[in-house]
């Protein structure tokens, strides 16, 4: 199939309905629109639905109905609006609901910005809501992977029954680029749990995060860790750019990571051994990589659009076995090559900036 | 191995992002590496509106330019905020109905084009981004011309396919212009 | 002969309300409903957040479980995903008309194919008694144990008179369960409901005033008197509205 140049929240709709996604519900926020846009001109025409909801919480209570019946579903809203999803993805993680949501993320706190950000770090990957668990976090940062990886997500969500949230930003939304959508879908699984209607033929199937009894909801909350054990061991994923020989390592996600490779590339011609590990799953976290070059870095440069957040990831990842430090840029505010630059001779320097 | 790092800036309404959108596309019929990245924000008209283009034969990093290899100015805002940004041996094609004074730099290559005034002259007054354009073609020598006509298609949807007659004569007329 | 069973519809288990409690009775005429119209099969049920928050263990047909409040969103999704299922939700005052009343309010104006039984007893009961979005001026509750006061904290919401002023919805009607003519009246306003879905008529909602002895501080009996005459009052029974009847000019 030709390429298309195509804006990245356009190809993360576009790819959600290859993944056979016939249901949205979304409530306008910049800087996604687009694929609520995008959405409300295609699923009529292919049998769908899109539903401009009343609020992002009903929007994902929405997507929980949908869900409840055994069908692929998705919402996407900006940062502002996860949080009020927040409550939804906690009832969805707990009725072990398999669901699909996108954040592209603005600057924060409160109504904040409407530019690029990556401050829902801690919200996503530490699940965004009450409760003892998880959401499958996925990082892209190019408008193919926006695709690819929704897809994915859909696959996932469905293969551990919870949420896959792409964490993309105004940036990855709103720039386009050529993008292939000749993508490989795997047939969804068969949910025998959905509430599909008894047909007279069963007992009947209760959706429910409800569970009085302390010794079973404990059980229903470490059962769900094994399954994220299981999770952490399949399923991570990253990218390790000019690494093998690297004295100084970078670790950036999405846009950062964008703005990081230009930097890695400016420094090798000066001569500098650096190299950028690129998490694209953000939970589960890649730690290997950075265990691995914590043992042959002399320092890590967490490079965010966040006051510093996946920099504790690194330093857990890395058991602080040599320095962690920070380049970010926050508010909206993007750092330039020439900033990540910067940190990385100094580190290279041994010195701190 | 070559890279070009497009700004486009000017008023929002000017077609600034359409503009962008076209380079962008070329580069994709052209068989090269692109991105394009508008700035958003709350104003949808009549605000500054602008958009990074990269052209590349190797991978795009940071889809965003914070110092030109050419940019594109449509209206005087936008030459005094990013002129001193483009790079040195960079060019700059500014709107000259629209900007009244000449670049500072000395450093740079600059292509003064009336493109409002010949856009309205020529009965086509929402043109002026595509004869700034015309100009573009000319100037570039590795950006040829045999993609325009493809690329174009591209980037006018099939509903208004009729407009790329108007949109071929903006661009001739760019390229013919001399100062 | 039998004269009088369980609705196949209905598990055949204790419920969990306190004594004198009307959800016994509502339940059952859902239950009975769908065993009349041999719908169970393929109806979902929305449990809200409440009293019945265990309905999902009552009724045989399969259940959700919904946020507080939440339940007519997903309700909406559950329909959405397949119009030939039937989707009822079973809310209380709190649930419905207080932290949900938005995704009420949306789904009566989008006309959204669904049936909602809406149980107004004035009170905030599975949490112990609060003032609830529909108590009486004067209520005392544990949250307003003064009275409810209007300088305080508003008026009690008229749910059936709000959403009869939307174009949305197909059917509203207000009923009680305190006597045997008005559970006849009641059951025969909740199989109306399901059969406007079955007919694909849109959004219907029957509001069932209800009692609550335990925090009303009653016996069950003055507490079903006390519909009669403190409640009946400020919320008159009767079809509020009824879309198909109106145009085709009378009550079918």
């Amino acid at each position: 199939m030709d390429k298309v140049l195509m804006k990245g929240n356009e190809a993360i709709a576009e790819a959600a309905i290859i993944a056979g996604c016939r249901h949205y519900f979304g409530y306008p926020i910049t800087p996604q629109t687009e694929i609520a846009a995008y959405m409300a001109k295609r699923m009529p025409k292919i049998g769908g639905t899109f539903l401009q909801a009343e609020s992002e919480i009903a929007a994902i209570n929405m997507v929980y109905g949908v869900a409840s019946a055994g069908l692929r579903v998705m919402t996407s809203s900006s940062s502002p609006g996860i949080s009020l999803k927040g409550e939804g993805l906690s009832y969805l993680a707990g009725a072990d609901l398999p669901s699909f949501v996108v954040n592209v993320q603005r600057g924060g706190p409160g109504l904040g910005g409407i530019q690029p950000s990556q401050s829902d770090y801690f919200q996503s990957t530490r699940g965004g809501g009450h409760g003892d668990y998880h959401m499958i976090v996925l990082a892209p940062y190019s408008v193919q992977e926006m695709a690819e990886l929704t897809v994915k997500g859909f696959e996932l969500a469905d293969k551990y029954r919870m949420t896959a949230m792409i964490l993309a930003d105004g940036t990855m939304g709103q720039m386009m680029e050529p993008v292939s959508l000749d993508l490989q879908v795997a047939e969804p699984p068969q949910k025998p749990w959905a509430t599909t209607g008894t047909n007279l033929s069963r007992k009947h199937n209760i959706i429910n995060s409800l569970s009085l009894v302390p010794e079973e909801l404990e059980k229903l909350n470490v059962a769900r860790y094994e399954r994220y054990k299981i999770i952490e061991r399949d399923e991570v994923r990253y990218e390790e750019y000019r690494m093998e020989d690297a004295d100084v390592a970078i670790a950036a996600f999405g846009i950062a990571a964008r703005v990081s490779k230009n930097a890695v590339d400016e420094a090798r011609k000066m001569g500098i051994k650096v190299g950028l590990i690129r998490p694209i799953t953000l939970w589960p976290f890649p730690k290997a990589p950075f265990a691995k070059a914590a043992e042959h870095v002399k320092q890590f440069i967490s490079v965010e659009l966040s006051m510093g957040q996946m920099i504790e990831d690194v330093k857990l990842a890395s058991e602080c076995k040599v320095p962690v430090t920070l380049c970010n840029r926050v508010g909206g505010m993007i750092p330039t090559p020439k900033q990540v630059l910067e940190a990385i001779v100094a580190a290279d320097k041994g010195g701190k900036l | 191995m070559s890279t070009t790092e497009f700004l486009f800036s000017g008023f929002g309404g000017q077609g600034i992002l359409f503009a962008g959108k076209f380079v962008a596309y070329k580069g994709l019929v052209d068989d090269k590496q692109v991105s394009w990245l508008p700035s958003y924000g709350p104003e949808m008209r009549g605000g500054t509106a602008s958009c990074s283009v990269i052209v590349s034969d190797t991978p795009v990093g940071s889809p965003i330019v914070s110092e030109p290899d050419v940019l594109v100015a449509m209206n005087l805002p936008s030459l005094d905020r990013f002129e001193s940004a483009v790079k040195p041996g960079g060019i700059i094609f500014m709107d000259s109905s629209l900007i009244e004074r000449k670049v500072n730099r000395t450093d740079v290559r600059v292509f003064a084009v009336p493109a409002t005034k010949l856009a309205s002259d020529n009965d086509m007054p929402t043109l002026a981004n595509m004869i700034l354009i015309g100009k573009i073609l000319q100037v570039l020598d590795d950006f040829g011309d045999a993609s325009v006509a493809a690329a174009l298609g591209k980037v006018i949807s099939a509903k208004h396919a009729d407009m790329l007659e108007v949109n071929l004569r903006a661009m001739q007329i760019g390229r013919a212009y001399q100062d | 002969m039998i004269v009088f069973d369980k609705p196949h519809a209905l598990i055949d288990v204790p419920l969990h309300y306190c004594p004198g409690c009307t959800h016994g009775i509502v339940h059952r005429l859902v239950a009975e409903v769908m065993d009349e119209l041999g719908i169970e099969g393929k109806t979902i049920g929305i449990a809200p957040v409440g009293c019945s928050v265990m309905a999902y263990d009552y009724f045989n047909c399969d259940m959700i479980e919904a946020a507080h409040g939440r339940a007519p969103a997903v309700a909406t999704g559950v329909k959405r995903a397949d119009p030939t299922k039937v989707v009822f939700t079973y809310q209380g005052d709190g649930d419905l008309a207080s932290i949900g009343m938005a995704e009420t309010v949306h789904a009566a104006a989008r006309n959204e194919n669904i049936t909602v039984i809406f149980i107004n007893n004035a009170i905030y009961g599975m949490t112990g008694g609060q003032m609830a979005p529909t108590s009486l001026i004067g209520q005392v509750t544990q949250t307003s144990p003064y009275g409810r006061d209007p300088k305080l904290c508003g008026y009690p919401i008229k749910v059936c008179e709000m959403l009869r002023e939307l174009d949305g919805p197909e059917y509203l009607e207000r009923v009680t369960v305190n006597s045997v003519a008005h559970v006849r009246a009641a059951k025969k306003a909740i199989k109306k409901a399901f059969q406007n879905q079955l007919d694909g008529k849109g959004f219907s909602l029957v509001e069932v005033l209800s009692s609550c002895p335990t925090n009303w501080g009653m016996t069950p009996q003055n507490a079903l008197k006390w519909i009669d005459e403190k409640m009946i009052p400020v919320y008159p029974l009767g079809v509020y509205k009824d879309r198909s009847a109106t145009q085709e000019g009378g009550n079918k």
